[in-house]
């Protein structure tokens, strides 16, 4: 078991480490010269190199990389091209806002998709499975801005339900704050419900289908007390996964909701500072977003075994 | 199966995950191809998912390929009399903020999209395949070292790794084209990879080794045809993904770029007007990309259904 976490875990820094390098090579390909970039198009170019040499950019590739990280290893995430300040005090503000957004989206989505999943594995073949299916399939294909529009054609327009805009005025309380959340979420749980429903209802299925809720069933337990205690806590093993590794996918959903929505969020940073030619926090949002990501996939990979006897105790990580 | 990537592309090594089993082996029993192929379409053309997709499909593919010459309006015709108008007789999907006609616009914004998300999808397949064989035969070295880069680009959301790109080439249709393949074939790769593990152990890839046959010889040849089910269902799979990306990076404003008509880019530029009540600007491009990706998801699901039978 702690050879399992420990493999694990070297496995998921060696990822963030090649990740961290072709995130800072990748920035190194990205056309325009940053030293001009500050200074504009009319500085002089003794100035530009001047200010490159400063920025230590004319030093080699590889000690360039290397400071980077160090640097980053220590908590210094670089200074902002365009603001002239510390990245991470732009980044830490706007993570922390993603992460609501997030939290949000996942305190809807989480019991509406196992709900949904194992309502349609009990309801097998019949009307409900078929619509639950067929539905989330569908609202996970419409890209976020798609459903976004609609939902605030309807609910903001029409029948002004909820506002338009996710961010709540400066002050608000608690209860605003998250009414302002709700429409931007919404986007997000749709893309989600489909995968949730459907892992869900994959896993419900074949716990049914097993020997052992047959044996339960023989034995006469209630219908209720099997599905809750035998199929249940099978069924729902497999959606842990799903859900820890769609954090990915939401911090890609995340980009296109705030920006619709116009959410001072990390994906709003990151394609800000993309437009922007800001490379130190372009590189730093990105890299952070590989972080969550793993460090995502990886709590769930233990969780998955803890809660899991036959990996906790076979050893198998393949 | 997945039907957008953010799950394939997020496939945790550790817990049995269903759907990474593959059909390859189903493919090796060959009973006379044309039989099976016709067999299928039959049970294609019966299924309603795949007519009411198909009709759909159709639907926007003929507006791809007539465009100006069925649309009511020039797609950049202004009014300026008329701007922000509702719908109407002369204007069914009202006109925009510079008095172009909505419906024209959403007719003729349908080529590119439909032009671009299968030209991609057919790179990433083809290039993802390639990896894939490539990674699946060898194996060792070769696989794990490939294996790790792909693992770790698909750290990030695929949106995020395309408009990297997109960014550092320059918004262009052939920019597009490109990241989008690339990321496709990362994302196609891991799939190719295990079903070639299935065949690789098979006797027929054993007995080409010892008539000495050459490795691409036994890739291209031998095993491809093989595991060509898997890859036709990545292909069908990932063109609804590749519209769902194609649309977002439009929208972003790393796509088609202004004034060419493009759903995501309009939706985009016509956003701001939402809260002045002007929905019907942004609400007809969305539900376009809507009806195009859900028919292609339709369509897509119905094959696999009769492939993986």
């Amino acid at each position: 078991m702690a050879r399992y976490v420990v493999k694990r875990l070297a496995l998921a820094l060696l990822t963030l480490f090649l990740l961290s390098i072709i995130i800072f090579f990748a920035g190194q390909i990205l056309p325009g010269n940053p030293g001009r970039a500050i200074l504009g198009p009319f500085a002089a170019q003794s100035a530009v190199r001047a200010l490159d040499h400063q920025l230590g950019l004319d030093r080699p590739l590889v000690v360039q990389y290397w400071s980077w990280i160090w640097d980053a290893l220590h908590g210094n995430l670089g200074t902002s091209y365009e603001y002239r300040a510390p990245v991470s005090s732009f980044l830490v503000p706007a993570l922390g806002r993603s992460l609501k957004l997030a939290v949000v989206a996942f305190v809807i989505v989480v019991p509406l998709g196992i709900l949904g999943g194992v309502v349609a594995a009990l309801k097998r073949g019949k009307m409900i499975d078929r619509v639950i299916t067929v539905t989330g399939l569908s609202l996970s294909t419409v890209p976020e801005f798609v459903s976004g529009i609609v939902l605030i054609v309807l609910l903001a327009i029409v029948t002004k339900v909820l506002p338009v805009t996710a961010d709540a005025p400066p002050g608000s309380s608690f209860p605003t704050q998250l009414r302002y959340l709700i429409l931007p979420a919404i986007p997000l749980v749709f893309i989600l419900f489909g995968y949730i429903a459907r892992m869900a209802r994959a896993g419900t299925i074949e716990a049914l289908d097993s020997d052992y809720a047959r044996t339960a069933v023989l034995k006469g337990l209630p219908r209720r007390v099997v599905i809750w205690r035998h199929i249940l806590r099978n069924s729902l093993l497999p959606t842990i996964t799903v859900i820890a590794t769609q954090t990915g996918y939401l911090i890609g959903g995340l980009v296109v909701v705030e920006d619709l929505f116009n959410y001072p969020g990390l994906g709003r940073l990151i394609f800000t500072a993309a437009t922007d030619k800001d490379f130190p926090m372009l590189e730093a949002g990105v890299l952070v977003i590989g972080v969550v990501y793993l460090a995502a996939t990886l709590i769930a990979d233990i969780v998955y075994t803890v809660l899991n006897p036959r990996i906790r105790l076979g050893g198998s990580d393949q | 199966m997945s039907r957008m990537g953010a799950e394939a592309l997020t496939v945790p090594p550790a817990p049995s995950s269903p759907k990474a089993a593959p059909e390859g082996a189903a493919g090796a029993i060959d009973v006379s191809a044309k039989r099976i192929r016709r067999e299928h379409l039959g049970q294609l053309l019966k299924s309603w998912s795949f007519r009411i997709g198909g009709a759909v499909l159709l639907f926007w593919i003929v507006c791809a390929i007539f465009g100006q010459a069925i649309s009511p309006y020039g797609p950049l015709d202004q009014n300026l009399l008329l701007v922000n108008a509702g719908p109407s007789g002369a204007h069914w999907f009202g006109t925009d903020s510079l008095g172009r006609d909505v419906l024209s616009r959403v007719i003729v914004g349908s080529r590119d999209i439909l032009v671009i998300a299968p030209i991609a999808t057919l790179l990433g397949t083809a290039l993802g395949a390639a990896v894939g064989l490539v990674q699946g035969y060898f194996g060792g070295v070769v696989d794990n070292l490939v294996g790790r880069v792909v693992e770790a680009v698909l750290a990030l959301p695929v949106i995020i790794v395309a408009f990297l790109f997109v960014v550092a080439a320059g918004p262009s249709t052939s920019t597009l084209i490109i990241v989008i393949g690339v990321v496709f074939a990362l994302l196609i790769s891991r799939t190719v990879r295990t079903a070639v593990l299935q065949e690789r152990e098979l006797d027929y890839v054993a007995a080409a080794r010892l008539r000495d046959e050459s490795s691409v010889h036994i890739m291209f040849v031998e095993i491809l045809p093989n595991v060509l089910g898997p890859i036709v269902v990545e292909f069908t799979v990932r063109l609804g993904y590749a519209i769902f990306t194609v649309a977002t990076l439009s929208f972003l404003g790393f796509g088609v770029q202004p004034p060419t008509p493009d759903w995501g880019a309009d939706i985009a530029a016509n956003s701001g007007y939402l809260a002045a009540g002007y929905w019907w600007e942004t609400l007809f491009p969305a539900l376009a990309i809507a009806s195009l990706v859900v028919a292609v998801n339709l369509v897509s699901d119905s094959i696999e259904a009769v492939v993986n039978q």
